[in-house]
């Protein structure tokens, strides 16, 4: 009976060509429309937790961050419009950074659980020459630390030694970008070269190229979020000094805004990351505008991951109306169909129909219309997610219950937008329907 | 002769307990026996359409009593209805009423499929019955491919889809010209001779009605004597 009904649900599908088609179209916009944003958000939470996972999950991340304490209202005005006291911008005082005294005195008394500090601070970016020609580059001063946890492979040359990081030495590593631009791609024509960095904001300087090195993993947690915003631009050459060069430099000497450390094997990061909070918590007791944080990158891709989930949600929902008004054009073009064929109608009862037979009948044809649809529509949406994906960078990655989400969802949207015209047809008394002209 | 359809002071009534009720049918009373051709005969108006609906279950009446092969149809559900014109009523209408996205085969296989017997065997009896009224070199075609009176050579072998005792058919030949008409009713009597089947006939022409058993004149809502 069920086959019978799909026989004659593709049968009157195609005596009416066009306007099936044109009613499939809202169920195709809709699915399709759900499944690519379904794919996008998918394929950027997995790419997003892959290379965070590489990057290290055990990594706790220190950092000055403003109080968000109540305050008495200090909201100033700006050409007449009221900023609340919390986005103005302050400038970092003095007593705002975290001091290289501050960080021995936590390294010794968690010395059992820390394996190491990393501490980089971006110098500024700026150009680095020599007389061969120029290269756009980004300089960030790095300690010992942050070459434990930051793979790097050295391609000529070698890393920082141990004098080059207490003796303020003007000596950098840079990467294959700059070789190719300053020294004709030959690394080994790099070592031992000067270059000149005239960074904005920094006096310009000389320092010496000890080796040339390639990152491992592909992003530091800060570079991550900064390309996720499109502010790195591309093409930049890296400049790594040794963070006391670097501090020399743009002179601030032993005070950062931030730092990373890794937690030692068999050491609860979330538990490490209060102990440091706490630790922290004594130097800024008396601050009135700024504290010092600890999170986890665990606790930083949780909230990421549910971000993008709640994005992903919030879009999904908006495609969800597109649905709905499809499956509304559904139910419309069911309800004409019911009304053209009231004369068929009232044939079936005459020859034995029951009222539930012909209600599966025209539940069968809406559920086959949003079924079709849906399936094309799903077709639609993959090509369409992972070429966005592909465009955007990411790996794409179609999400299953997506897809079984496009098939039960199109099934249920003709069962509950044909419900209605079906019970029409089949409540329909069959005289009142072999009369209808 | 036993009775096969019994009708006790039948009254059909439209919007009741409006200020238009109209009482269509007053008193009807009459019987047809198991294998008798009656005609039921009257000029338009006279409520022969609302009597063929009740005597085909599909409407009921106002008050009275109907027997149908001694099933009350009165305390009858609408289930049961729809049972009873899929196997013991077989309609044929002045319109064909051949459902048109159909071919000629699954518009006679459709009584079948409600009375959910499988594929083959409704196809090999549909083959049967569209052999019956000659209509073997026609079985795929479409409806709006044939004419009217091979449409009604195809409802007729509809109506026989799940042999019933009864052929209930309403003017059957007031859309066909007078020579396809008769091969029309020289089936009738065919299917009233050889299968013994009870044949109702409704019709305003009283040529027509000249070849049954029996003619019930139908005048202004009564049975005129």
């Amino acid at each position: 009976m069920i086959r019978e009904c799909i026989r004659m649900a593709f049968g009157s599908l195609r005596a009416n060509k066009m306007r099936s088609v044109l009613t499939m179209l809202g169920i195709i916009i809709g699915i399709a429309a759900v499944i690519a944003i379904l794919t996008v958000g998918n394929s950027l939470t997995k790419s997003l937790q892959q290379s965070m996972q590489s990057m290290g999950s055990n990594d706790i991340y220190v950092a000055v961050v403003d109080k968000f304490e109540e305050e008495e209202d200090t909201s100033y005005d700006v050409d007449g419009i009221n900023y609340p006291e919390s986005i103005k911008l302050d400038k970092m005082r003095d007593e705002d950074y975290i001091t290289s005294d501050m960080i021995n005195e936590m390294c010794t008394r968690l010395k059992d659980k820390i394996y190491a500090v990393q501490i980089s601070e971006i110098i500024g970016s700026g150009s680095a020459y020599n007389q061969n020609g120029k290269v756009d580059v980004r300089a960030i001063g790095a300690s010992a630390g942050y070459f434990t946890t930051n793979q790097y492979r050295v391609v000529e040359g070698s890393l920082f030694s141990g004098n080059d990081f207490q003796d303020t030495k003007y000596v950098c590593l840079v990467d294959q970008t700059l070789v190719d631009k300053l020294f004709k791609g030959d690394p080994k024509k790099a070592i031992g070269k000067e270059i000149e960095l005239r960074l904005t904001g920094v006096n310009p300087t000389y320092c010496t190229v000890v080796g040339v090195v390639e990152r491992d993993s592909e992003m530091t947690g800060s570079e991550q979020m900064s390309a996720l915003a499109g502010l790195m631009k591309g093409g930049e050459a890296s400049v790594i000094l040794p963070l006391k060069t670097g501090k020399a430099l743009n002179h601030t000497t032993g005070k950062y805004e931030y730092f990373r450390l890794s937690a030692n094997v068999g050491v609860d990061p979330e538990e490490l990351a209060k102990e440091i909070r706490n630790s922290f918590e004594m130097y800024y007791a008396g601050n009135n505008k700024r504290t010092v944080t600890a999170v986890t990158f665990e606790g930083v891709l949780s909230v990421l991951t549910s971000i993008m989930d709640t994005v992903t949600l919030a879009i999904s929902i908006i495609a969800g109306i597109a649905l709905l008004v499809g499956g509304i054009g559904v139910m419309n073009i069911m309800l004409v169909s019911v009304t053209e064929r009231t004369r068929e109608i009232g044939t079936r009862k005459a020859l034995g129909a029951r009222n539930k037979d012909i209600r599966v009948q025209f539940l069968v044809e809406a559920v086959v219309i949003c079924l079709i649809g849906g399936i094309i529509g799903l077709i639609l949406g993959l090509v369409g997610g992972l070429v966005l994906s592909a465009i955007m960078g990411y790996a794409a990655t179609p999400s299953i219950g997506g897809v079984i989400f496009a098939i039960l969802f199109s099934t249920g949207i003709g069962v509950a937008f044909g419900y209605m015209p079906a019970n029409k047809a089949a409540k329909m008394n069959p005289i009142d329907a072999l009369r209808y002209e | 002769m036993s009775e096969i359809i019994r009708l006790e002071s039948i009254v059909k009534s439209f919007n009741i307990g409006k200020p238009n009720e109209l009482e269509i049918l007053h008193d009807i009373s009459f019987s047809v026996g198991k294998g008798e051709f009656v005609a039921i005969v009257g000029p338009s108006g006279s409520g022969k359409s609302t009597l063929m609906n009740l005597i085909g279950v599909l409407d009921r009446p106002t008050s009275g009593k109907y027997y149908l092969d001694d099933i009350d149809i009165i305390r009858a559900s609408d289930n049961e209805l729809s049972a009873i014109r899929n196997k013991k009523i077989g309609f044929v209408f002045q319109t064909y009423n051949l459902i048109s996205r159909n071919n000629a085969i699954r518009n006679v296989e459709l009584p079948m499929l409600y009375a959910g017997m499988s594929y083959n065997e409704r196809h090999e009896r549909a083959m049967k019955l569209m052999e019956m009224v000659e209509m073997t070199d026609r079985v795929n075609h479409m409806p709006e491919e044939l004419s009217g009176g091979q449409q009604q050579r195809v409802a007729i072998a509809r109506a026989m889809a799940n042999d019933p005792s009864i052929i209930l058919a309403d003017e059957p030949t007031g859309a066909l010209d007078s020579k396809t008409g008769s091969v029309v009713m020289n089936l009738f009597h065919k299917l009233n001779k050889e299968q013994n089947k009870t044949i109702v006939l409704i019709t305003h022409s009283k040529e027509l009605a000249a070849g049954a058993d029996r003619i019930v004149p139908l005048i202004d809502g009564r049975i005129a004597s």
